[in-house]
C-alpha cells in the first residue's frame, strides 16, 4: 500500500481519463471544449498537450452526432469516452444512446457489443437553472441496455471509469457538479474498483439511509447529526443505479428495519420508487416503519441560489425523515 | 443386565399400544404384518422405533426398519441385538 | 366485551356439543388458549379463543348441545394485560347481568364466527408481526412505541422479555382420549364429500416424479441421526407442495360465494388415516416457512393427536389445500376428492421402484405419482401441469427444501 496523497474529485476524474489513455491506445476523449477548454469543468485540462488532437477531440454542438461518432467508433473496434457537458444536453443524444447504442446488442442477435462510456456532469447547487441542473440518472436507469454508474467518492471516480471501459457494452457515467471541488486523500496507487455492488459508507444499526452520487455528503453529515441523538444510521451508497444492488439495500434494511432514501432527483417515478418498491417486494416483512423519501421538490430547478437550495434534500430533511421512520 | 425375550416382547407391545392407542391389540397375531394387522402407517412405525430405542437402548438403523415388521420379527431382531 | 360463539369446524357441522370447560368466570385467556372441548363428528375438538380478556360469564353447560354461531361464553374488559388495547375500543357494556339461558332454540345460525375486531385496525409494524407470531406474543398486549403509535418489532421483542421473566412455565394439558364416534364422522365425510362432487368442477392431473435422489439424501441424512431426529419422505412432499405454492398460489386458498379467496398462508391440511374408517385432515400452519426437522415435529404431533384425541378448532378451520401422502404402502396413485371450500389436493401415492427409461437405457429409479384433483371455477390444467412440474423439481433438490 502506497501513501495516501492528497487529491480532489477532478483530479482523480482527470487521472482515470489520462491512465486509459495510456493503457489502451484505443481509447479516446471526445465532446465539446473537452480539448482546447479543457472541459467545461477543467477536467481534461492539459491532456491534450499530453496526448493531441487525435485522441482528445473537440466537437461541434452537436451530441447527437457526436454520440453516435462514439458508438460507431465503439463498434469498429475503439474504446471511446464521449463527454456530455450536462445531462440535460443530453437529451439530443437520446436517440442514439436509447436507440441504438442500448439496443444493438440484442437487435444483432448478440453479434455486436458497443463498448462506449459515455461521461456527463449532473445535479445542481451551482446556480445554472433549470436547463443545467436536473439529476436525469434515474431516466437512464430504465433503459435496459445501459449500466448507470454514480462515483460519489474520490476512489469511485479514480476507479470506475477503466472497469466501464473493460465493459462490453455502454455505460453512462454520472458526475455530480458539486462533487468536483471535494478534497480528500487516496492512495496514490489507487486502481479500478467494481461497478456492481453497493457500498455500506457507514454502520448503523436503527436506520438505513440510501442514497448515491451528490447526496452522499449530506446524507453523512445527516447520519452524524443523527447519532449526537443517539441514532445510529446506516449510510448506503448505491454507486450503480443499473443494475441496482438490490441484494446490499435488502440486507442493510433487513438490519436495521427502516429505511430513509434520499435522491436528488423527482420523487416521481424516480431511483427513489425503484429502491421503495423493491423493498416492498423483497423486505416487506422486515420493516418496521413505512419508507420514507426525501427528494428533490417537483419543480424545474430554480436560478435563485435560496430556491435553489430550497428546491433540494438538505441535511435537516434527512434528519427529520430518519426521525419520523423511528417514531420520534 | 441383559434382556430375556420376555421383557423384549413386552415392552414392543407395550410400546405399540402406546403408538396406536386406538388400535385393537387383543387377539394380535405376532407373525402377521403390523402394517395389515393393525393399519400402522409410516408415522406410527417409526414412532415406534423412536419409542423402542430409548427405552431398550438398541440402535436401529433405518435400513433395519423393514425388519421390524411383525411383532415377532421385532422381538427376535431386538434380541440379537441386546447382548 | 366479546362473546365466544360455538364455531362452524366444517362446512357441514350445523351444531356443536360442549363436552368440557377449560375455564371458568374470572380467568384471563389470550388469543389461542383453548377454553373448552366440543363434541363434533369429527370427534373431540379443542376450541381456542379468538380474543383476550377475562371470562365474564360462560352461557351454556357442559352437556348442552347448540346450533353453530350461539354464544357459549363472554369475556369481559381486559385485564391489565390489555391495558393497551385500542384506545377508540367501544367501552364495554356493564358486565353481564345472568344471560338468558340459550335453551331456547338460538336464532339462525351464522356460517361462522368472526373474530369482532374492536375499533379501527392496530398499526403493528411488518416486522413486529411476524416477530410477534415467531416468540408467540399475543399482540394485544404490545405497548406500541413506533411511527405513530405502531408496534414494531422492538417492542414485541421487549413484552416477549417482559412476559418471560413473569409467567412460570405454562402447564401441560396432559394428553388425554377422547372418543371418537365413527359413525358420525362417516356422516361427516359423506356430506362434504357429497358436497364437493355436487358443486365443484374437478379436473386431475398425474405425473410420475422420479425419487433417486429425495431418497438417497434421505437415507444419508437419517442413518447419521436416532430415530427421533429422523424424517419421513412425507415431510420433504409437504414441504416441495408448500414451496411449490409460493408460486403457484391459485391452488392454495378457498372457493366461497362465486370468488376465490387465496389462503391467508400455507395451511396444508394433512390427510390422516383414522384406524376402524374415517379420515381427517388437519392444518399445518405455515409450511412454507418451516424447516424440515420443524415440519416433521410438526407432523408427527398431529398424528399423535389425531390418534389420542386434542384437535384443535383452527387445525380444522385453516386448511388452504389438502396433500394426501400413502407413504410406503397402498396403491400406486389415488385421486382426491377436493374438501370443500378449498380448491384443490394432491395425492402422492405408494413410493415404489419402477423401470423407468434413463438416458436410453432401462433403469429401476424409486418413484411416486403424483396426482392434483383442482377445482375448474379458479385454475386449468396447463397451470395445473406447471404447479406439478414445479413439485417435482423441487423434490429432485432435497437439500433445497
Amino acid at each position: 500500500m502506497s501513501q495516501p496523497v492528497e487529491t480532489t474529485y477532478r483530479e482523480c476524474v482527470k487521472q482515470a481519463i489520462r491512465e486509459a489513455m495510456i493503457r489502451d491506445q484505443r481509447v479516446f476523449l471526445m465532446g465539446e471544449d473537452v480539448g482546447h477548454y479543457g472541459g467545461c469543468y477543467a477536467v481534461s485540462k492539459g491532456l491534450l498537450a499530453e496526448f493531441g488532437e487525435e485522441r482528445i477531440r473537440d466537437t461541434p454542438l452537436s451530441e447527437n452526432a457526436f454520440t453516435g461518432i462514439g458508438i460507431g467508433a465503439a463498434l469498429g473496434g475503439l474504446r471511446p469516452i464521449v463527454e456530455i457537458m450536462t445531462v440535460n444536453f443530453s437529451f439530443l443524444a437520446l436517440d442514439q444512446i436509447i436507440n441504438n447504442a442500448a439496443t444493438l446488442l440484442h437487435m444483432s442477435g448478440g453479434a455486436f457489443n458497443v463498448p462506449l462510456v459515455i461521461r456527463m456532469a449532473t445535479g445542481a447547487g451551482r446556480q445554472l437553472a433549470a436547463q443545467h441542473s436536473h439529476s436525469m440518472e434515474g431516466w437512464y436507469a430504465h433503459i435496459p441496455g445501459l449500466k448507470v454508474l454514480t462515483p460519489a467518492t474520490l476512489e469511485d471516480a479514480r476507479g470506475m471509469l477503466w472497469t466501464a471501459l473493460e465493459d462490453p457494452d455502454p455505460v453512462l457515467i454520472f458526475e455530480h457538479v458539486m462533487l468536483y471541488n471535494r478534497s480528500g486523500t487516496l492512495a496514490a496507487d489507487a486502481g479500478p474498483v467494481d461497478i456492481a455492488k453497493a457500498a455500506v459508507r457507514r454502520e448503523g444499526s436503527d436506520v438505513s439511509l440510501l442514497t448515491y452520487g451528490g447526496a452522499l455528503y449530506k446524507t453523512l453529515e445527516a447520519a452524524d447529526k443523527l447519532a449526537e441523538e443517539g441514532i445510529a444510521a446506516e449510510v448506503v451508497d448505491l454507486r450503480v443505479l443499473r443494475p441496482l444492488d438490490t441484494a446490499t439495500i435488502v440486507a442493510s434494511v433487513a438490519r436495521t428495519r427502516r429505511a430513509v432514501v434520499i435522491d436528488e432527483g423527482w420523487r416521481s417515478g424516480g431511483v427513489s420508487a425503484e429502491i421503495a418498491a423493491r423493498i416492498m417486494e423483497q423486505a416487506f416483512w422486515e420493516l418496521d416503519a413505512p419508507v420514507e423519501r426525501v427528494c428533490g421538490l417537483e419543480v424545474p430547478i430554480p436560478y435563485a441560489a435560496h430556491l435553489e437550495q430550497a428546491a433540494l434534500p438538505q441535511v435537516e430533511g434527512i434528519v427529520a425523515a430518519a426521525r419520523r421512520s423511528l417514531g420520534r | 443386565m441383559s434382556l430375556t425375550e420376555q421383557q423384549i416382547r413386552t415392552a414392543v407391545l407395550e410400546e405399540l399400544g402406546n403408538v396406536a392407542p386406538d388400535a385393537e391389540l387383543d387377539g394380535l397375531d405376532p407373525s402377521e404384518d403390523l402394517r395389515d394387522a393393525l393399519d400402522i402407517d409410516s408415522m406410527d412405525h417409526l414412532n415406534l422405533m423412536i419409542a423402542l430405542h430409548k427405552r431398550l437402548g438398541i440402535e436401529i438403523p433405518e435400513r433395519d426398519y423393514p425388519k421390524l415388521l411383525t411383532v415377532d420379527a421385532a422381538v427376535a431382531y431386538l434380541l440379537a441385538r441386546a447382548g | 366485551m366479546a362473546d365466544i360463539l360455538m364455531p362452524s369446524l366444517g362446512a357441514d357441522m350445523e351444531s356443536g356439543r360442549l363436552a368440557e370447560w377449560l375455564i371458568k368466570p374470572g380467568d384471563s385467556v389470550a388469543h389461542g388458549d383453548v377454553i373448552a372441548v366440543v363434541e363434533t363428528q369429527k370427534g373431540a375438538i379443542e376450541i381456542e379463543a379468538f380474543d383476550s380478556g377475562r371470562v365474564a360469564s360462560l352461557e351454556i353447560a357442559e352437556g348442552e348441545e347448540v346450533p353453530v354461531g350461539t354464544v357459549i361464553a363472554r369475556l369481559g374488559a381486559p385485564g391489565e394485560a390489555t391495558a393497551a388495547a385500542p384506545a377508540s375500543a367501544p367501552s364495554a357494556p356493564p358486565p353481564a347481568a345472568p344471560a338468558p339461558a340459550p335453551s331456547a332454540p338460538a336464532p339462525t345460525p351464522v356460517a361462522a364466527p368472526s373474530p369482532a375486531p374492536a375499533g379501527p385496525r392496530r398499526r403493528v409494524s411488518p416486522a413486529a408481526r411476524r416477530l410477534a407470531e415467531t416468540l408467540g406474543v399475543d399482540l394485544a398486549g404490545v405497548e406500541g412505541r413506533g411511527p405513530q403509535g405502531a408496534v414494531v418489532s422492538s417492542d414485541v421483542r421487549r413484552a416477549a422479555e417482559t412476559t418471560r421473566a413473569a409467567a412460570p412455565a405454562a402447564t401441560q394439558q396432559p394428553a388425554r382420549r377422547r372418543g371418537l364416534d365413527l359413525e358420525e364422522m362417516r356422516k361427516a365425510i359423506a356430506a362434504a364429500m357429497a358436497r364437493s362432487k355436487r358443486e365443484i368442477p374437478h379436473y386431475y392431473l398425474a405425473t410420475r416424479v422420479d425419487l433417486q435422489a429425495a431418497s438417497d439424501w434421505l437415507a444419508r441424512r437419517n442413518a447419521e441421526r436416532p430415530p427421533e431426529a429422523r424424517l419421513l419422505i412425507s415431510v420433504l412432499f409437504l414441504k416441495a407442495t408448500a414451496l411449490a405454492l409460493r408460486d403457484h398460489g391459485a391452488f392454495n386458498g378457498t372457493y366461497e360465494e362465486g370468488a376465490f379467496r387465496p389462503g391467508s398462508g400455507v395451511h396444508v391440511g394433512s390427510a390422516v388415516a383414522i384406524r376402524g374408517g374415517g379420515l381427517i385432515a388437519p392444518a399445518i400452519h405455515e409450511v412454507d416457512h418451516l424447516d424440515l426437522d420443524a415440519l416433521m415435529a410438526k407432523l408427527r404431533d398431529l398424528v399423535e393427536r389425531v390418534r389420542r384425541g386434542g384437535l384443535r378448532s383452527s387445525e380444522l378451520t385453516d386448511p388452504t389445500i389438502t396433500v394426501s401422502s400413502l407413504g410406503e404402502r397402498g396403491v400406486e396413485s389415488l385421486f382426491g376428492v377436493i374438501y370443500p371450500p378449498q380448491v384443490a389436493l394432491l395425492g402422492f401415492g405408494r413410493v415404489s421402484d419402477q423401470v423407468v427409461a434413463l438416458d436410453g437405457a432401462p433403469a429401476v429409479r424409486p418413484t411416486v405419482e403424483l396426482s392434483l384433483a383442482a377445482d375448474h371455477r379458479v385454475t386449468d390444467g396447463h397451470r395445473g401441469g406447471l404447479f406439478l412440474r414445479r413439485i417435482a423439481d423441487l423434490l429432485q433438490e432435497p437439500e433445497q427444501l
